[in-house]
């Protein structure tokens, strides 16, 4: 499958914030709206992250908001996860 | 005791159990049917107890498997990883982890929701490389086939290298060949899902020959958490600091990539297993189903007519049993009295039986809200509510989860506290420890319907807003503001040791399985009776003794000294012996202590009599009616109109009635603020792990209690 991709973000999951300043991640999405997981900005919150299926090559879509906007509910491996909009954005999507 | 839930196994006459009883563990992810495949294993044959040194419930349960052979079922948490993320969730890595323990498992059932059997495979395939013997039991197969998804068991079986029993919790379809795979001797499965990185073996070779371990795996996981397995010694602990240290390990970046490794293989495996044919009807319903109760004005309106129904419902529903239940313990105590006499009896009646009944009368509303509070989370709704309620709650320092334990609260402080584990982080979890004893529980309500029935008149506004119900709900409502509000001051004053996290699962809405409800409403209650019954009988007994007994002669002195009074006003016998009774208290013991404390409470408006009952409320608030009743002579009767009528005509010094309501008003407050529990001190003591947070909070509620109650003694008066 993926695996050769897979390698090289794996690196990536350890990596400095600041180099993916700017780039898309699953809190600028609209409703309804998918992406595929790039990989995860955060280490510590990834772990969490990856164990609920937030595995980098995955499909992820905006499901809904709460009604202050935050949290947010993601549709991710067929099952829906709610998180904070600080969560959801270190979850970088490919471009 | 072998009470089982499956018609087919015939209980045996005086079992023949064999020595060596299985011990067999139950784990699974948060809502794969974990919970509901333990009550079909067990039915009512569970018990509540505690993991050594930790809080976590443990629930254990014997189950019947045949005729002659029974097992023990222990129901871990449940977990989405064996890479714990909660204080929760460490209990599984305590129990997994020691093999040489006496409670390490012979055999591991994993639950699996069919319908996301991705995810859950995820910690499967990490119990198969500790190479415990496992079972998968595949719950919801059926939804998940109605769903379109289809799994093919024996290649499924096959992958795994363990039995896979499909079945239907819920119905308790598959429960029969479950129990009789547990009755078979089962093998480790050999299959491997991870590689551990080669650069780790000397490292983990040394692991295990200092623990004498035969699983590598095993062995990483030592590296990996070893500060959180309790079991090892300190030495043990430093022994391993240096070896990693050593070692260069990275815990993150293996976990990472480890996880990552794990959804590979389950991904390539699932290939060949699972089938997919569209349709996702049920998922669509659900959210459907959310844009309405999650909707920015409709969400908020139907969680708050819910709450409105709830609160309805503990006072409607609950009058009528509780009715029952004083009555019984009245007719009891009557029944005792007339029969024999003498100061053991006074004991067993005044002091244990009046106890008793001031625990067993609480049965009725605590089992209405955890019937509540057990549906809201069974249907799903519960995760709803905190999502919407999540940024508000963080606001005040709090998180959403909190909104479970600040519910709870209001039937008692005691399992709302517990409830508050749930919140992974710890400064989100101190916060909401610490003011949910502001909220009003269901021992302050006994305080609250006397003093309001004795000066609120009861009057109706459009013909069904009750009077006295407003101003019940007034005093609910300032118990949560009083509760948001002191979270938000620790919000400033407590440093965060970790972030705080929110990501979790949000189930799809099911109806609630009943059988559920029932236990959970059976467990509470048990709780409750056993947790708080000790404290209140004993409070009750000491204050019989103190309120009976006096230092040397005095109470044959007041004795006379009342029936001179009662010679000169010329009493009857019944208006004497109250006289006599209500000298004698006050040179009690109880007196004696009352008194000294009364320039204290005399700018709150209360006497020593209202002192006693303070005192003895800091045990159990629920103790208040009963003090009065017995400081007012009233006998032990603990009916609430007679109490009322009772108080309506004590005077004070002028000769006014002494209860006004600027009197009544400050004895509320006091008692909503006040930290009159000690159930709950010892509670958030365990939970905490120190004195410093039950004594701070013993410290702010009840200062702020003494603040606010003189400011409405004073706006009143």
């Amino acid at each position: 499958m993926f695996i050769n991709s897979l390698n090289k973000e794996r690196q990536e999951v350890q990596h400095k914030p600041e180099e993916h300043k700017g780039r898309r991640s699953v809190r600028d999405l609209k409703i309804g709206e998918g992406g595929i997981i790039c990989c995860l900005q955060d280490p510590e919150m990834g772990l969490k992250l990856l164990e609920m299926g937030c595995i980098p090559g995955t499909e992820v879509k905006l499901n809904s908001r709460a009604p202050f906007g935050d949290p947010i509910t993601i549709i991710v491996n067929d099952y829906t996860l709610s998180l904070r909009l600080d969560e959801a954005e270190t979850i970088l999507l490919k471009q | 005791m072998t009470v089982t839930t499956q018609p087919e196994v015939i209980r045996p006459e005086k079992a023949t159990v064999s020595h060596t009883m299985a011990k067999i563990a139950l784990i699974g992810n948060p809502n794969s049917g974990k919970t509901s495949l333990f009550n079909q294993l067990t039915g009512l044959n569970q018990k509540v107890g505690n993991f050594p040194g930790v809080t976590v419930d443990k629930k254990t349960g014997y189950s019947q498997l045949t005729p002659g052979l029974r097992a023990e079922i222990i129901d871990l948490p449940g977990t989405y990883s064996l890479y714990p993320k909660s204080l929760d969730e460490r209990v599984i890595i305590d129990l997994l982890y020691d093999p040489a323990s006496k409670h390490y498992p012979d055999l591991v059932i994993v639950t699996a929701d069919a319908s996301n059997l991705k995810r859950n495979l995820l910690l499967f395939t990490q119990l198969v490389d500790l190479k415990i013997p496992s079972v998968l039991a595949l719950n919801m197969v059926d939804v998940a086939e109605k769903e379109g998804v289809k799994i093919d068991i024996p290649a499924l079986q096959r992958e795994l290298g363990v039995p896979v029993i499909p079945m239907n919790a819920r119905k308790g379809i598959g429960v029969a060949a479950l129990k009789i795979v547990m009755t078979q001797q089962l093998e480790p499965s050999s299959a491997s899902f991870f590689e551990i990185p080669v650069e780790l073996t000397p490292l983990l070779q040394s692991i295990k020959a200092r623990f004498s371990l035969t699983n590598d795996y095993l062995a990483l996981h030592y590296a990996h958490q070893y500060k959180n397995l309790r079991f090892l010694s300190e030495q043990d602990l430093t022994w391993l600091d240096k070896a990693i240290e050593e070692s260069s390990f990275k815990s993150n970046t293996l976990q990472a990539n480890e996880t990552i490794e794990r959804y590979t293989r389950i991904n390539e495996l699932l290939l060949d297993v699972v089938r997919v044919e569209k349709a996702t009807k049920d998922e669509k319903f659900s959210n459907r189903l959310d844009q309405v109760l999650t909707h920015k004005v409709f969400g908020y309106l139907i969680f708050f007519t819910i709450l409105f129904f709830i609160f309805q419902a503990i006072f409607e529903w609950a009058s009528y049993p509780m009715d029952l239940i004083d009555e019984g313990i009245a007719g009891l105590n009557g029944l005792i009295q007339s029969n024999f006499s003498g100061p053991l009896i006074n004991l067993l009646t005044e002091g244990v039986i009046a106890g008793l009944g001031g625990v067993l009368i609480f049965i009725p509303q605590i089992a209405i809200l955890f019937a509540f509070i057990a549906i809201l989370e069974e249907t799903g709704y519960m995760a709803r509510v905190t999502f919407m309620m999540d940024k508000i709650m963080r606001k005040f320092g709090l998180n959403g989860k909190s909104v479970v334990p600040l519910i709870s609260g209001v039937a008692c402080a005691v399992p709302a506290v517990m409830s508050a584990r749930t919140i992974e982080n710890w400064k989100d979890r101190m916060i909401t420890i610490f003011v949910t004893p502001l909220m009003s529980c269901s021992a302050r309500i006994p305080v609250y319907t006397v003093l309001i029935a004795l000066v609120v008149p009861e009057k109706y506004y459009l013909g069904f807003l009750n009077l006295q119900g407003l101003v019940l709900m007034g005093l609910y409502l300032i118990g949560f503001l009083a509760a948001i509000f002191s979270a938000l001051l620790l919000k400033v004053i407590l440093k965060a040791r970790e972030r705080s996290y929110f990501i979790m699962e949000f189930p799809v809405y099911k109806m609630p399985r009943w059988k559920n409800v029932g236990l959970t409403i059976i467990e509470k209650s048990k709780t409750f009776v056993l947790e708080a019954g000790k404290v209140i009988v004993a409070v009750s007994i000491i204050l019989w003794v103190l309120a009976s007994y006096g230092p040397g002669n005095n109470f044959e002195i007041a004795e006379q000294r009342a029936l001179a009074e009662a010679e000169q006003g010329s009493l009857n016998e019944v208006q004497t012996e109250n006289l006599v009774a209500s000298h004698q208290l006050e040179s009690s013991y109880a007196g004696i202590i009352g008194r000294t404390m009364e320039p204290v409470i005399k700018p709150l408006g209360y006497d020593w009599k209202i002192g006693i009952a303070l005192l003895t409320s800091f045990a159990a608030r629920e103790v208040f009616v009963g003090t009065m009743s017995t400081i007012y002579s009233i006998g032990d009767e603990e009916n609430v109109s007679t109490i009322k009528e009772k108080l309506t005509t004590v005077k004070d010094d002028k000769g006014e009635p002494f209860f006004t309501p600027a009197r009544s008003f400050s004895l509320m407050i006091f008692y909503l603020f006040a930290m009159q529990c000690v159930s709950t001190l010892a509670i958030v003591r365990r939970e905490t792990k120190s004195w410093m947070w039950p004594l701070a909070q013993l410290l702010y509620m009840t200062g702020l209690a003494y603040v606010m109650a003189y400011i409405t003694y004073t706006i009143f008066s």
